[in-house]
C-alpha cells in the first residue's frame, strides 16, 4: 500500500500537474510531494496556482515539515527537498544535481529509502533526464515507478528517460490521476 | 515506523564516529538523509565503492580526511541571497538598531564570507557600520580562510549585482569589488568591523551577547534533537529584544524555543527575542 506519492516534471510539468490532481478521485488522502524545475527567484506562485485545482491542502514544506495525509507539498525554488527516516522534509542548499535545484533524483531517492514498498513515484513531461536514476533507486528499495506516456507529454524526454532507466507502468496523462486514486493508501500519521 | 539498509546505516555511524575521533567535527546530529547522500557523494568522488572503503581511507590519509570533511560540511553560499531577506533587514532591523550606540552582531556559519559582507554593505549604508561589530564563524578552518580573502570568481558578480539591486541596495554594487582577471575582490575595508573565528555550533558554547544574531541555511543540515540544541545556543547569545534571522525556509515552528521569539518578519524568518 502507498504511503507517498512523489512526482517530478519539468517543462510542461504545471498542466500536467493539473490534469492529474482534475482526475484524482473525491477523498484522495494520500499525501503527495512534488518537484517542479523553475528558476530560483519564482517563489510561491506554483502553490497557489495549483492550490486552485485541489482540495488537497498545498504546500511550500519548511525544514522538519512533518508529511501529512491529504497535504500536496512542492518543493521550493532553489532547494533540494529530501525525505527524512521520521517522515519529515528536510531541505537543503546542496550544489544543483544535473543543473537542478530543486533534483528529482535527491527527492525520490531519499524518499525511497525512507519509504520503500510504501513508495509510487512518478515521471511526468519534462525536457531534461533528472528523474532517471531516481526511478531506478524507488524500484530497487520495492516501490512502484509510473511514467507519462512520452506521447502525451509537452516534452517527452523526460518521460522517455525514466522507461529506459526503467518503470513499471507507462500510463497517458488523463489515466495517472485515476490510477493513484484506485491504488489505496494508507494513512501513515493516523496509524 | 521508517525502514533504513541496515549495513549502510552502520557504515555511516562508523564513518561520523571515525570523523569525531580523529578529526573533531561532530556530524552525528545531522539530518540523515541530506547527510547520507553527501557521504555516497563523497564515495563516488574517492572512488573507494563503498563507505566502509572510506572509512578506511580517511583513517589513513589525512588529506583525504580533510576533503571528505569539508565536502560533508556544504559550504554553498551567495551574497544577498533571498534578497527579500535583507530588504526585510533592511527595513525593520536597521531602525531598530539605530537606537543602539553599539551593536554587535553575530553570523553564525559564515561560509567564505558571502553574507557577512553582504550585511556589511547594508549597514555602511544604512550609516551604522561604524557602531558595528560582525563576529562571523564557522566550524571549518578552511573556509574561514578564504573568507578572509574576501575574493570571489569574477562570474558570480553579475548574480551577486542582481541580488543586491532586489535587495534594496543604493549603490552601485561594483564599488564594492574590484575585479582582476578572473576574481573579484571586495573592498578590504568592508572588513574593518568583522571578526572571523572558529566556533563550533555543536560542541562550543556562547561566547557573547548580540543584538542580532543570524544563523542561516545551517540548521536545515541538523535533526530535530540538535536542532532544538543549537537554537538554545542562539537564544542564550542574544540580547533581550535581540533579533534572530534565520534561513527562508527554516522555522521556529518544530522547535523547543518558539515560545521564547515574537516574529518581527514572519515571511522572512526574522523573529525578535520576547522571553
Ligand atoms: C550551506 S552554508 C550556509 C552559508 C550562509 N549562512 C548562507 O546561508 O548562505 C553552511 C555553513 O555552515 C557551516 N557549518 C556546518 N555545521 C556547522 C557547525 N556545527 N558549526 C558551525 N558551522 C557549521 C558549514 O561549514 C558551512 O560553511
Amino acid at each position: 500500500m502507498t504511503e507517498l506519492i512523489v512526482i517530478g516534471t519539468s517543462l510542461g510539468g504545471l498542466a500536467a500537474l493539473g490534469e492529474i490532481l482534475a482526475t484524482l478521485p473525491p477523498g484522495f488522502a494520500c499525501p503527495v510531494a512534488v518537484v517542479q524545475h523553475r528558476g530560483p527567484t519564482v517563489d510561491g506562485v506554483l502553490g497557489s496556482l495549483l492550490q486552485r485545482q485541489t482540495t488537497l491542502t498545498v504546500v511550500e514544506p519548511d525544514d522538519k515539515t512533518p508529511i501529512r495525509a491529504r497535504h500536496l507539498y512542492v518543493a521550493p525554488a532553489d532547494y533540494h527537498l529530501l525525505v527524512e527516516p521520521d517522515a519529515s522534509f528536510s531541505l537543503s542548499i546542496d550544489p544543483p544535481v544535473r543543473w537542478a535545484r530543486p533534483s528529482i533524483d535527491v527527492l525520490f531517492e531519499s524518499a525511497a529509502d525512507v519509504y520503500g514498498p510504501a513508495l509510487t513515484a512518478v515521471v511526468l513531461t519534462g525536457a531534461s533526464t533528472d528523474g532517471a536514476a531516481g526511478v531506478t533507486r524507488v524500484r530497487e528499495q520495492g516501490g512502484f515507478a509510473i511514467a507519462q506516456d512520452p506521447a502525451t507529454a509537452e516534452s517527452p524526454v523526460m518521460p522517455r528517460a525514466a522507461i529506459a532507466a526503467g518503470v513499471d507502468l507507462v500510463l497517458p496523462l488523463a489515466a495517472i490521476g485515476r490510477h493513484l486514486g484506485r491504488m489505496g493508501c494508507v494513512d501513515r500519521a493516523a496509524s | 515506523m521508517h525502514r533504513r539498509n541496515g549495513i549502510e546505516e552502520t557504515e555511516i555511524d562508523l564513518l561520523v564516529e571515525a570523523i569525531v575521533r580523529c578529526h573533531g567535527f561532530d556530524f552525528r546530529g545531522y539530518a540523515w538523509s541530506s547527510l547520507r547522500r553527501r557521504i555516497l557523494g563523497a564515495v563516488a568522488r574517492e572512488g573507494t565503492g563503498t563507505i566502509s572503503g572510506l572509512i578506511e581511507l580517511v583513517l589513513h590519509d589525512p588529506a583525504a580526511m580533510q576533503r571528505v570533511v569539508s565536502s560533508i560540511a556544504v559550504n554553498v553560499s551567495a551574497m544577498f541571497r533571498d534578497p527579500p531577506f535583507f530588504k526585510a533587514f533592511r527595513d525593520a532591523v536597521v531602525p531598530l538598531l539605530r537606537t543602539y550606540p553599539f551593536i554587535r552582531v553575530w553570523q553564525a556559519g559564515c561560509s567564505m564570507g558571502e553574507e557577512v559582507y553582504s550585511l556589511a554593505i547594508l549597514l555602511e549604508e544604512a550609516g551604522l557600520y561604524d557602531r558595528c561589530r560582525l563576529y562571523a564563524t564557522d566550524m571549518s578552518e578552511d573556509v574561514l580562510r578564504q573568507a578572509r580573502e574576501a575574493v570571489y570568481p569574477l562570474n558570480l558578480m553579475q548574480r551577486y549585482t542582481q541580488n543586491y539591486i532586489q535587495a534594496g541596495g543604493t549603490r552601485a554594487f561594483s564599488e564594492y569589488y574590484t575585479a582582476t582577471h578572473e576574481q573579484a575582490a571586495l573592498r578590504p575595508s568592508l572588513q574593518r568591523n568583522i571578526v572571523f573565528s572558529q566556533h563550533n555550533l555543536v560542541t562550543d558554547g556562547p561566547f557573547n551577547e548580540f543584538h542580532v544574531v543570524l544563523c542561516r541555511n545551517v540548521l536545515i543540515y541538523f535533526n530535530r534533537p540538535l536542532q532544538d540544541q543549537v537554537h538554545t545556543l542562539l537564544h542564550q547569545s542574544l540580547t533581550p529584544f535581540g533579533v534572530l534571522g534565520l534561513g527562508s525556509k527554516e522555522t521556529l515552528r518544530f522547535t523547543s524555543v518558539e515560545t521564547n521569539y515574537e516574529p518581527l518578519v514572519e515571511s522572512e524568518r526574522l523573529y525578535r527575542r520576547v522571553a
